[in-house]
């Protein structure tokens, strides 16, 4: 049986505001029958202050959804429209303590239903822009049709690069043998055949053929060549270290700890996986900090 | 708070009897039995007493046609890739679309290695249509792998004229057996099973114990090779505890083989017949006039297996639901979408498995808080209101999208 925190079970065996709502002037569907979850969210909004005044819900689904749906009736109670639609699924989930990964779309229907509500009560149309799949990845809670478009999208071609791109196989890694399926079948598309061996984003640098002293200066060239820039702007970055995947670099002056930062990184991380053919990951160290950033 | 367990087909309580047979098999008997000092004897011979009484239990000619392995699960996949192994010219499989994970999940595999599954397919009730069998076998078929009983209806397949016509056309036959092994008679001598899998623990014995049955003169490659268990077609030191755990279980289902076909059938007569004179909107899954004894499985339309699942356990009653919510995936089971369940009921079924140790007091109790659940899960549907179903849930409940 699944792992439901105490919230969830109490919401589920005590339901708020189930049942239908009499004067609702809001109503949104989502989910179907045969989808084995849907829900209907009722509200009444004053006109004038566009005030949720009340909110009431009926679902058909498992134990979290019933739950989800109560919190949510909890949560947008007393909130203006522009407020509740802020609201997003992890509130829902955070509300009830946590949902077991395979049930957070329980929470994610819980917020669709809300933004129906709203369109309908606004006289606008709402459409539900995402298809669900089967789930592949259980731990992230990630579905086929998302892996394909992503593969499409981004021509990926290793399960390496299917987990940075979605997370999908980066816990647990029992959907491995699943994504090399999904990427056999669209790669198949394009007349390429899927090369369990090839390594992310090939380019003609092949990481294997490199010693470590050389891909450490390889390393170094690319930090290198931001420098000049990033002393433009009255900063700069150094090397630390490089532990397998992971390089450290320590960000100084006006770099560090700005909202530039995680920008110049990522650009940085990026520049590096194409340079070197691999996926990098780069971790800021601040003075002192380097011993607790490889800790972990 | 008294729990009732009606998940027996999940899995069985170790019955205490069973407990005291295997415990000196971890203390003063821990020989390997295949050493030649008398400590190694001693567990040889308890394993002999054992393979007679897993013989007895199944009907077999032969204790020798008794393989002991880890669970039934092995048994499956050894049956299988033996029989393709040992007949690399057969590239065919035949099988159904309502067997458990165990079979259809390596068939899939062996599927994508370029080997051919044939599904059959099931009626409303959960049965076969026997002349597409019969027009699938040939010489290209290198085994039919069917189930005796169905773990999610209890409903049998005729597996016995099914390995007949096997046999007349020269394919190997297998059944997993897994759930009928122990609650009805099998009498697997006067039969053309070839093959046939079961399982300790829905018996009564612990987890972890499985055997392969296996008509004497039948072709075989093992699954594990190494050392010569069970005269080398299943190498590993024998599990010596749990095995004779089993050969007690085993003795004591033959035992009680007649009350599992008379009062535990009443009951669960009775507990179906209860909950559906109260409760309207649900019906009973798969055949009802061929199936186990201990089995019902309900569908409740309109509210989701999950929820009903979760309420139940609140009032201490165990069962299970082949709902999608229920294993972590979007889709309802897949023996209730292979019978045409409508989509009203598939994510709202239950299945009660009754044992030898229910008790009357346990339905009747069932049978009150049944109705009681359902009712609080209807008022919470949108697709029930107080009378009943909305007239057209399809059209009632519309999301703009569909
Ligand atoms: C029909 C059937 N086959 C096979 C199995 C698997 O048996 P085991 O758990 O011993 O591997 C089960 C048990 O769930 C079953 O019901």
């Amino acid at each position: 049986m699944w792992d439901y925190s105490d919230k969830v079970k109490e919401h589920f065996f005590s339901p708020r505001n189930a049942g239908a709502l009499e004067g609702a002037n809001g109503v949104g569907d989502v989910g179907s029958i045969s989808c084995g979850d849907a829900l209907r969210l009722m509200l009444k909004v004053d006109p004038e202050s566009e005030v949720i005044q009340d909110a009431s819900f009926q679902t058909f689904g498992c134990g979290s959804a019933i739950a989800s749906s109560s919190a949510l009736t909890e949560i947008i109670k007393g909130k203006t429209l522009d407020e509740a639609l802020k609201v997003s699924n992890q509130d829902i989930a955070d509300y009830l303590d946590g949902l077991p990964p395979e049930k957070m779309h329980c929470s994610v229907m819980g917020r669709e239903a809300l933004q129906a509500a709203v369109a309908n009560y606004r006289g606008e149309v709402w459409s539900d822009d995402h298809e669900e799949g089967a789930l592949v990845c259980k731990c992230f809670a990630v579905d086929a049709v998302l892996i394909e478009d992503t593969i499409r999208a981004n021509k990926l071609t290793t399960v390496e690069e299917v987990t940075n791109y979605t997370k999908a196989g980066g816990s647990c890694a029992a959907c491995h043998e699943g994504i090399e399926e999904i990427l056999i079948k669209v790669l198949a598309e394009t007349g390429v055949a899927f090369d369990p061996t090839a390594t992310p984003a090939a380019v003609e640098v092949a990481p294997a053929q490199m010693n470590t002293l050389q891909r450490i200066r390889r390393i170094e060239q690319v930090i290198q060549a931001v420098r000049p820039q990033l002393q433009r702007d009255h900063g700069d970055i150094e090397l630390v270290d490089v532990d397998g995947k992971t390089v450290y670099v320590n960000m100084i002056g006006a770099c560090s700890g700005c909202q530039m930062e995680s920008l110049t990184l990522n650009g940085i991380q990026q520049k590096l996986m194409e340079e070197l053919g691999e996926f990098i990951r780069v971790v800021p160290t601040r003075a002192g900090s380097l011993t607790r950033a490889m800790g972990n | 708070m008294e729990t009732i367990y009606l998940d027996n087909n999940a899995t069985t309580r170790v019955d205490p009897l069973v407990v005291d047979a295997m415990l000196p098999y971890f203390t003063e008997q821990f020989g390997n039995p295949s050493s030649l000092h008398s400590f190694g004897n001693r567990v040889g011979l308890a394993l002999k007493k054992a393979r007679m009484q897993v013989q007895a239990l199944l009907g077999a000619a032969h204790d020798t046609e008794v393989i002991f392995t880890s669970c039934g699960t092995e048994s499956d996949s050894t049956a299988i890739l033996s029989a393709l192994r040992a007949q690399p010219e057969r590239r065919e499989i035949i099988t159904t679309v309502v067997e458990h994970p165990a079979i259809l999940a390596l068939c899939e595999h062996l599927e994508k290695e370029g080997y051919v599954i044939h599904r059959l397919k099931v009626d409303g009730k959960g049965r076969l249509d026997l002349d597409e069998y019969r027009g699938l076998l040939s010489e290209r078929v290198a085994i039919v792998s069917v189930m005796w009983a169905n773990n999610e209806t209890g409903t049998y397949f005729p597996v016995k004229e099914m390995a007949e016509l096997a046999h007349t056309a020269g394919v190997m036959f297998h059944t997993d057996a897994v759930q009928a092994v122990g609650k009805i008679p099998l009498e697997l001598a006067d039969s053309k099973i070839d093959m046939l899998s079961a399982s300790g623990h829905k018996l009564h014995a612990p987890k972890g114990i499985g055997v392969l049955y296996l008509r004497r003169g039948s072709r075989f490659r093992p699954l594990l090779r190494g050392g010569h268990q069970e005269r080398g077609r299943r190498a590993g030191t024998e599990n010596s505890a749990a095995i004779v755990a089993l050969g007690q279980a085993a003795e004591m289902a033959l035992a009680s083989m007649e009350h599992e076909n008379t009062e535990v059938r009443r009951l669960r007569d009775k507990l179906e017949a209860g909950v559906l004179a109260q409760v309207s909107h649900a019906f009973v899954t798969g055949d009802p006039d061929n199936r186990l004894p201990n089995t019902a499985n309900i569908a409740f339309e309109y509210i989701e297996g999950e929820a009903i699942l979760l309420l139940l356990n609140k009032f201490g009653i165990a069962a299970s639901s082949g709902s999608a919510c229920t294993s972590g995936s979007l889709e309802p089971s897949h023996v209730m979408r292979a019978m045409g369940i409508p989509y009203t009921a598939a994510h709202g079924t239950v299945r009660f498995s009754l044992s030898r140790y229910t008790t009357e007091a346990e339905i009747d109790r069932v049978i009150e808080v049944v109705p009681q659940v359902v009712a609080q899960l209807r008022k919470l549907s949108p697709y029930w209101n107080d009378l009943g179903p909305v007239a057209d849930p399809q059209q009632a409940f519309a999301p703009v999208y569909a």
